[in-house]
């Protein structure tokens, strides 16, 4: 393609050639590794990192949650650290709490929806949830009404009463779109 | 050469013919070869590495940088607070901030070395003369990078450096507050001066740099290799021979920037010690703070040279600094860009040479006294200068005086001075040596409140320093109580000294066991440690530890004892064994001993003629007395030149908040955060 450039080479030269050839870039990747390595040694950090074990949180008192069957929304309050920001008591997440009449069990439900994890509201005549993204819906156990495009239904949290009447709720994200439930580390 | 001949195509490998594809649509082929193909007249030679070196420190540059950037939040609660966890939490974060910062000075050395070779092969004369030029623009962008990039973690080096160097933009004529205002991002710092200095150096300037470069880099091909006279071979291709020699550059300046972020490292690892990677590489000073001196504050040292410049026309005001910061160095540009117009004649080209180096040589030895100065308490034995550190004392420094003192003896008076004048350098650079060794220790302290289990507050770091004890204690007590009280250990070689200047107690220790065992020691309670120096020298206590607490037969030893261990328990400072504590607490209340005349819980002792001891040395006994001494609890009438820290004057502010008083009770009583808990003191 450049009959004019013919390069002045030595007939020595195609030995001498391959191993500067190779010395050459052999130098010049060795010495970018060092930034590019460590960049990518850096960027991948947030794979080391986990929310904390899932642990109790009181949400509210036995008596803010009716015995009629019907969810209610409450916030959940933890400690968080967000990098390295820590906050102090901050809202984290909401869970549904629901009492059967006569019952004392309270059951909690994750507000967030099991298919992509929008946020799970009640329907407009408050008869179901439905989630506002994908039109998912639940019955107030979070059972799964068809047609849905949730591959599972709600995700239910550990929930306990202590002494006092504190509703302590056992506080875990999951991953979404799978039709297992698998807490995320 | 590209062309594949003598093999059919249908017997090529895939990748062969994969490569033949690609080519058949992009061309890329030729676009490669001309890229490596470039012939080197005379052959490869070291003395052509340094532009592409920096071309390969301006890579190195730009992938730390983006990756960086992927965990930097630019504003002022939090670019401190992300530089340090890049440089504590996350993994390989300390490698990354190191090569980043090592690489800028790096590139600022090459940066020297390439014009140097430029000027003194001539490479600027016709046709290169606008490459010149734009190697110059591309030097300032390079400069500016380093300049904006130094502010980014929002510490207190950073922070102050930049002041200056924006207040120096300001004395621009008719354009300079406008355009420190615009670099600012208003008139004070803050977010805006972090995301404009963020955008500069991360966008403007490396897109400039990058536009210049391949403007540059285009110019180079097209005007070929200028090459050293007379050649030192047969012509050579770019590719592989000059291309080996860059590479091997490459490496070298890699290992050079490698081995300056780790070898402090590794030197503590073959000494056995453990390592914290989060402090090696880049250092992290304290989060900036514009209420707290940075007397450490200096440029990094490629601007050293500027900032001892700057001090040759001291006494000239506003005027020298215009003339240091702006017209010498406008004057010096000038002349460099007139180098390729210079450089036609020969003569011309030898100025070139010699001002270029001249110019290194300038830079240099300003550099040099600039460290000179900083340092020179390194190498200058203080006790050779007694004497006139003695005369100093003695006189306070006035002519006469000294004059007089050496007998009006001409040469004797001239060597003094030129002492004196040593003396105060060394004085300075102690002064100097001290604030860095001060910002070392809050910089540290400011780690440690960060990476607490609850970390950063989002009010962000600066919050946390503001309110520790740790830090604040020292620089309350220093500004309103050291003029008064010493806080000096009293078994410290320095302790005597310090002791004799105080005019009131020492408070280190206050609220221990050990401290009360002092003022109970008839040899000590009319010492400068405790009352001698104050109106209660010849008070009713002392009267008391050196008259009634002798008489061993109302006060055994055992009793002193209780009476310490029952106090030392007061303050929660001191741990002893119950019944012994309980012995003396009956002591204390006794209105036949203590009693009679201090208030201790509910004994019924009038207050107003001595200080409540209920609570003695607790933080809330503490802030009450620095609050307000002259409170019945306390000294009352009686109280010595004291004033009241809490209480407002007529209408105005107290001296101290509570918030304050409360910290400097808290470091009184060594009560602060310790990394892994810890015990007092």
């Amino acid at each position: 393609m450049h009959p004019e450039t013919s390069p002045p080479v030595s007939p020595e030269a195609p030995r001498r050639g391959f191993l500067a050839k190779a010395l050459a870039l052999g130098c010049g990747g060795l010495a970018t590794l060092a930034p590019l390595g460590a960049g990518v040694w850096a960027i991948l950090d947030p794979l080391r990192r986990t929310s904390g074990a899932a642990a109790f949180r009181p949400v509210t008192d036995l008596a803010a949650v009716p015995a009629d069957g019907v969810p209610r929304r409450f916030a959940v309050v933890a400690d968080r650290v967000d990098a390295w920001t820590g906050f102090a008591a901050e809202p984290v997440g909401a869970v549904y709490l629901r009492r059967e009449p006569g019952s004392d069990t309270v059951q909690a439900l994750s507000a967030t929806c099991p298919h992509a994890g929008c946020f799970v509201e009640m329907n407009a005549t408050g008869t179901c949830f439905r989630c506002p993204c994908h039109n998912s819906a639940f019955t107030f156990d979070g059972g799964i009404v068809e047609p849905s495009p949730s591959p599972r239904p709600m995700d239910g949290l550990e929930c306990r009463v202590a002494e006092g009447g504190a509703v302590e709720v056992k506080w875990e994200n999951f991953y979404t779109g799978i039709a297992a439930k698998v807490a995320r580390p | 050469m590209s062309t594949p001949t003598g093999t059919p195509p249908s017997h090529r490998g895939p990748l062969r013919r994969l490569a033949d594809f690609l080519d058949d649509r992009t061309g890329y082929r030729s676009i490669v070869h001309e890229a490596l193909y470039e012939r080197v007249p005379g052959g490869a030679r070291w003395r052509y590495v340094w532009g592409s070196t920096l071309v390969f420190a301006f890579m190195t540059q730009v992938i730390t940088g983006l990756f960086l950037w992927a965990s930097y939040s630019a504003s002022a609660q939090t670019a401190w607070e992300s530089v340090h966890y890049i440089q504590h939490d996350m993994a390989g974060g300390w490698l990354l901030r190191g090569i980043h910062h090592v690489m800028a000075q790096a590139m600022v050395v090459l940066l020297a070395l390439h014009l140097l070779q430029v000027v003194i092969d001539g490479a600027y004369r016709a046709p290169r003369e606008v490459n010149f030029w734009l190697g110059l623009v591309l030097m300032l962008i390079v400069l500016g990078m380093a300049l904006t990039g130094y502010l980014l973690p929002w510490d207190q080096k950073g922070y102050w450096a930049t002041r200056v160097a924006t207040n120096l933009a300001g004395l621009v004529p008719l354009v300079g507050p406008a355009l420190q205002q615009l670099v600012v991002g208003g008139p004070d710092y803050g977010h805006h001066t972090l995301t404009r200095f963020f955008a500069l150096h991360a966008g403007f300037l490396p897109a400039t740099l990058v536009l210049m470069l391949v403007v540059h880099l285009a110019l180079f091909r097209r005007h070929g290799l200028h090459a050293k006279q007379p050649p030192a071979g047969p012509d050579a291709m770019f590719w592989p021979d000059q291309v080996l020699k860059d590479a091997v550059a490459m490496l070298a300046v890699m290992a050079v920037v490698l081995g300056v972020i780790l070898v402090p490292a590794l030197r503590t690892m073959a000494a056995g010690g453990t390592v914290d990677w989060g402090h090696v590489g880049a250092e992290l000073g304290a989060p900036a703070d514009p209420s707290q001196p940075y007397a450490a504050a200096r440029p990094e040292w490629y601007f050293l040279f500027l900032f001892q410049f700057l001090k040759v026309f001291e006494g000239w005001g506003a005027t020298g600094e215009f003339v240091g910061a702006i017209v010498v160095p406008g004057v010096i540009m000038a002349v460099m860009f007139l180098m390729p117009i210079v450089g036609r004649w020969n003569l011309g080209h030898r100025f070139n040479v010699a001002f270029t180096f001249a110019l290194l040589a300038g830079v240099g030895l300003l550099t040099g006294l600039a460290l000179h100065e900083d340092y020179y308490a390194l190498w200058v034995d203080r006790g050779s200068l007694a004497d006139a550190e003695r005369l100093f004392a003695e006189t306070g420094g006035d002519e006469r005086k000294i004059a007089a003192a050496l007998g009006g003896d001409r040469a004797r008076i001239a060597a003094m001075e030129k002492r004196l004048r040593t003396l105060e350098k060394v004085r300075n650079s102690e002064a100097f040596l001290a604030a860095v060794r001060q910002a070392r220790i809050d910089a540290a302290r400011a780690s440690e409140l960060a990476l607490r289990p609850e970390r950063i507050p989002p009010a962000g770091a600066l919050e946390l320093v503001r309110q520790d004890p740790a830090t604040q204690g020292p620089r309350l007590f220093a500004q309103h109580c050291g003029s008064c009280h010493a806080h000096v250990d009293p078994a410290s070689p320095d302790a005597a000294t310090i002791l004799a200047k105080s005019s009131a107690a020492n408070l280190h220790g206050f609220g221990t066991a050990a401290w009360m065992t002092g003022l109970l020691d008839p040899n000590q309670v009319a010492g400068p440690a405790y009352f001698g120096n104050t109106a209660h020298a010849d008070g009713d206590m002392v009267g008391f530890v050196q008259g009634d607490l002798q008489d061993a037969e109302a006060w055994t030893p055992a009793d002193t004892q209780a009476v310490i261990a029952a106090m030392a328990s007061e303050s929660g400072l001191g741990v002893a064994a119950p019944d012994v504590v309980a012995r003396g607490r009956e002591l204390v209340a006794s209105d036949e001993r203590c009693g009679s005349c201090h208030r201790f819980r509910d004994n019924g002792t009038e207050l107003g003629t001595a200080c409540d001891l209920t609570g003695w040395g607790s933080r809330e006994w503490l802030a009450g007395i620095i609050a307000d001494p002259t409170h019945e609890r306390f000294y009352g009438a009686s109280n010595d030149r004291m004033p009241s820290f809490g209480k407002a004057a007529d209408g105005g502010a107290p001296q101290l908040t509570s918030e304050q008083i409360g910290m400097l009770a808290d470091w009184l009583r060594g009560e602060w955060y310790r990394k892994g808990g810890g015990a007092h003191r």
